[in-house]
């Protein structure tokens, strides 16, 4: 589904390298656990992934289902299916909740040539999601994010890609700011979502929410290199003894 | 969740598609070909009487305009606005013009020229009685109170073509028609009000147009009417090198209410046109005006060549107990806008607000605000002004909150947000406020944003393409004042709000 090979990626602003030569390969179905410590360039990867500007790649390449992820635009890549779950959510003043999801959904749905959903198919659809993870019905009048708490947001986020349906879904540290009954709601969203023809790359500091969303693969990400990749005991391994044991190996490579 | 909340979601998503199929920056930019009569170049005292005779109109009305001329020539143009304002030859103007076969004005619709009403339908006006039904019907298959009706006077260039729904706003005893016609069919009322608002020589535009003003429309609304529908003025320069002086006067008597809708386009012409008119309201006793515009005049190409220079002078008098007026306006087209429309708060109780959306893209410049002037006891003024920058476009907000010694416990709110498109236009706030009684507050709130990257990306990972984005963020940022407009013009201005910035980002 989605192949990474030897991908290097710089920032705009300033030369310096975050990514240093980075390869993974996910077929559909699986679920993708990247842990590092801060810096390690976990959040440059998804980012560079959903195609936000400030990035450089150098070189390698990034292909999803055939096509050549790199090249396609922001919206582009929504519309093929690559969602991303935002670690900070975007607060739009004055854009209702509604009014966005639809005009999203339906973007999305004209640029794959499919006829636009109409209003009453609309509000069916929406409101037996956000029901499912507990979003009242004033919480969606609200304007997207504004005044929201962490845990609003979140479940927002996870209320987006459920009506979206990506095939991709990218979890930017989808756990901070999250207490547990919240953090089991996220993940119970994600779980129902998840099928053997999605897949999820799952971004995270810490291991406790591979709990509740229990990975196939564990990569350890650190200075810009998976130096790592294991099943789901190495998140646990990492909860023990933190990352000092791979950071040498990051080094090692130099 | 409200019908009228799913109403608005599905105007939202209008919008977009709306913008989406409009290829042309300015869609109105077409000019109609038809035969057009003009009145000599230049402006002297001779073309202030045949502009008079062309109107049929009593000694008075001439000796009017000849007061207001004869002040206007030692009047000079303003200054202090913060606009760059070319040199405006007013000898090298036309002042009036028709279209050929008006000279006898139309008994009814079906006498006017074709091609003029086939114009209005292009403008999306549907000015026959038969087509606006059908308009309504089309327009309002979201809303579940009964079909409202709205009754449209046309000017063209200098000429109102038509008036629709008189005959039954006659039986609510409403005047609706053009100002030409009111001056001849109730001189009276004419006579009382015309003026009073807005004196001959208040300002140097505002003189030009008493001097020369050719049509307009009147509305009288009638000691305890509510106006049965809302009432519209479509306002459409066509022909070149002519300027347009429109003179609108609407009078709420004691306990009336009257929604008032005024919509304005030009075609693309290189050459600027003056436009310059003048709005009275008068409201007594317990009455109520709400006054929306949507100014879409042609804008000058991005360059800065060509559209419509637009100097406008709007005042509402409050004049009665209790008396209320709202000002709403979407300003998205002109070159140069300097319009700033007023509430006088004189009865005690009176209250005024003001609600404006101001877009600048390219090399377009607005100075546009309101006054406040608080007069009366307990007076309440509300602005909340929204103006976004693109471009290299200047756009400034400018106002005056004024209470007077006699006004006491009065109130103002003021809320100025700017929001900048880009890093070559730029946004100003003046705002004064002058306070000379103790038990007066005065509110001002004022911020400046800039679209921000970050919610850009957000809506695009979302698949939501870059311009539809803008426009569904900055449809955001102009809320609450979209929402004080009706339905029909809020669907209206958020297009418009989406195509005025269209190129404006990447």
């Amino acid at each position: 589904m989605l192949n990474i090979d030897d991908l290097k990626v710089s920032l705009e602003e300033e030369e310096k390298q975050i990514i240093k030569g980075l390869s993974l390969s996910i077929k559909p179905g699986e679920v993708h656990a990247i842990m590092g410590p801060n810096g390690s360039g976990k959040s440059t990867l998804s980012s560079v992934l959903a195609g936000k500007d400030g990035y450089i790649v150098d070189s390698g390449t990034v292909n999803f289902e055939g096509s050549d992820l790199l090249e396609a635009e922001v919206e582009e890549r929504a519309a093929l299916g690559i969602f991303m779950a935002f670690q900070y959510p975007i607060e739009i003043p004055g854009v209702g909740n509604m009014n966005f999801l639809r005009t999203a959904l339906n973007s999305q749905r004209k640029t794959r040539g499919q006829e636009e959903l109409n209003a009453a198919d609309f509000l069916k659809l929406v409101r037996g999601i956000a029901k499912d993870l507990e979003i009242s019905d004033e919480m969606m009048k609200r304007p997207i994010n504004v005044g929201a708490s962490g845990g609003e947001k979140k479940r927002n986020e996870i209320l987006q890609m459920c009506l979206l349906e990506p095939r991709f879904v990218i979890l930017d540290e989808t756990d901070s700011g999250l207490d547990v009954d919240a953090m089991k709601l996220v993940s119970k969203g994600v779980n129902n979502f998840s099928s053997s023809s999605r897949s999820f790359l799952v971004i995270t500091h810490y291991q406790r929410l591979l709990n509740y969303i229990v990975p196939d693969f564990v990569h350890i990400m650190v200075d810009g290199r998976i130096v790592k990749t294991g099943d789901k005991t190495l998140a646990l391994h990492v909860e023990e003894t933190g990352y000092k044991d791979f950071l040498q190996l990051g080094k090692g490579k130099h | 969740m409200t019908d009228n909340y799913e109403v608005r979601d599905v105007i939202d998503r209008e919008t977009l598609s709306t913008v989406k199929s409009v290829g042309d920056t300015y869609k109105y930019g077409f000019s109609t070909d038809i035969e057009t009569e003009y009145a000599p170049l230049g402006l002297n005292e001779d073309i202030v009487k045949l502009i008079s005779k062309k109107n049929n109109e009593p000694m008075w009305m001439l000796d009017w305009r000849l007061k207001a001329f004869n002040r206007w020539k030692k009047l000079k143009q303003p200054d202090w606005a913060l606009l760059k304002i070319p040199e405006i030859d007013f000898q090298d103007q036309y002042y009036y013009a028709r279209p050929a076969n008006m000279k006898e004005k139309p008994k009814s619709l079906d006498e006017v020229d074709p091609k003029l009403l086939e114009t209005y339908s292009k403008l999306g006006i549907p000015l026959t009685e038969q087509k606006k039904l059908a308009g309504v019907i089309e327009e309002k298959h979201e809303d579940k109170s009964e079909n409202r009706k709205v009754a449209v006077d046309a000017v063209f260039d200098s000429v109102s073509v038509g008036t629709t729904f008189k005959e039954e706003l006659k039986s609510a005893g409403v005047i609706f028609c053009s100002i030409s016609e009111a001056i001849k069919e109730y001189p009276d009322l004419v006579k009382k009000y015309l003026g009073s608002v807005v004196p001959i020589s208040d300002n140097f535009f505002a003189c030009l147009n008493a001097a020369v003003f050719s049509d307009g429309s009147f509305v009288y609304i009638p000691k305890g009417v509510r106006c049965p529908m809302e009432l519209s003025t479509y306002f459409r320069i066509n022909a070149e090198n002519t300027g347009q002086f429109e003179r609108t006067l609407i009078i709420a008597d004691d306990n009336s209410y009257v929604s008032y809708l005024e919509g304005c386009t030009a075609p693309q012409r290189d050459e600027s046109q003056l436009h310059a008119a003048v709005v009275e309201l008068v409201i007594l006793d317990d009455a109520e005006i709400k006054y929306s515009t949507v100014q879409n005049w042609f804008p000058g190409d991005e360059n800065g060549v060509g559209g419509i220079y637009n100097f406008v002078t709007k005042r509402a008098d409050c004049r009665g107990r209790n008396s209320k007026v709202m000002w709403t306006q979407v300003e998205t087209g002109s070159a140069i806008t300097w319009k700033y429309p007023s509430c006088v708060l004189k009865g005690d109780n009176s209250s005024g607000e003001f609600y404006s959306i101001a877009i600048t893209n390219n090399m377009q410049q607005a100075d546009t605000g309101t006054k406040m002037i608080h007069l009366g006891k307990n007076t309440n003024s509300r602005i909340v002004s929204k103006g976004i920058s693109a471009g290299k476009a200047q756009n400034t907000y400018r106002g005056l909150v004024q209470i007077g010694g006699r006004s006491q416990n009065s109130r103002n709110f003021t809320q100025c947000d700017s929001l900048l498109i880009g890093n070559k236009c730029g946004a100003h706030t003046v705002p004064y406020i002058e306070v000379n009684n103790s038990s007066a507050r005065a509110e001002h709130e004022a911020t400046t944003s800039k679209v921000d990257e970050d919610q850009l990306f957000y809506c695009m990972q979302r698949g939501i393409g870059e311009e539809d984005a803008v426009a569904l963020i900055v449809n955001g940022f102009c809320k609450e004042v979209l929402q004080a407009l009706p339905m029909e013009f809020a669907m209206e201005a958020q297009k418009l709000v989406a195509i005025s910035l269209e190129g404006s980002v990447g």
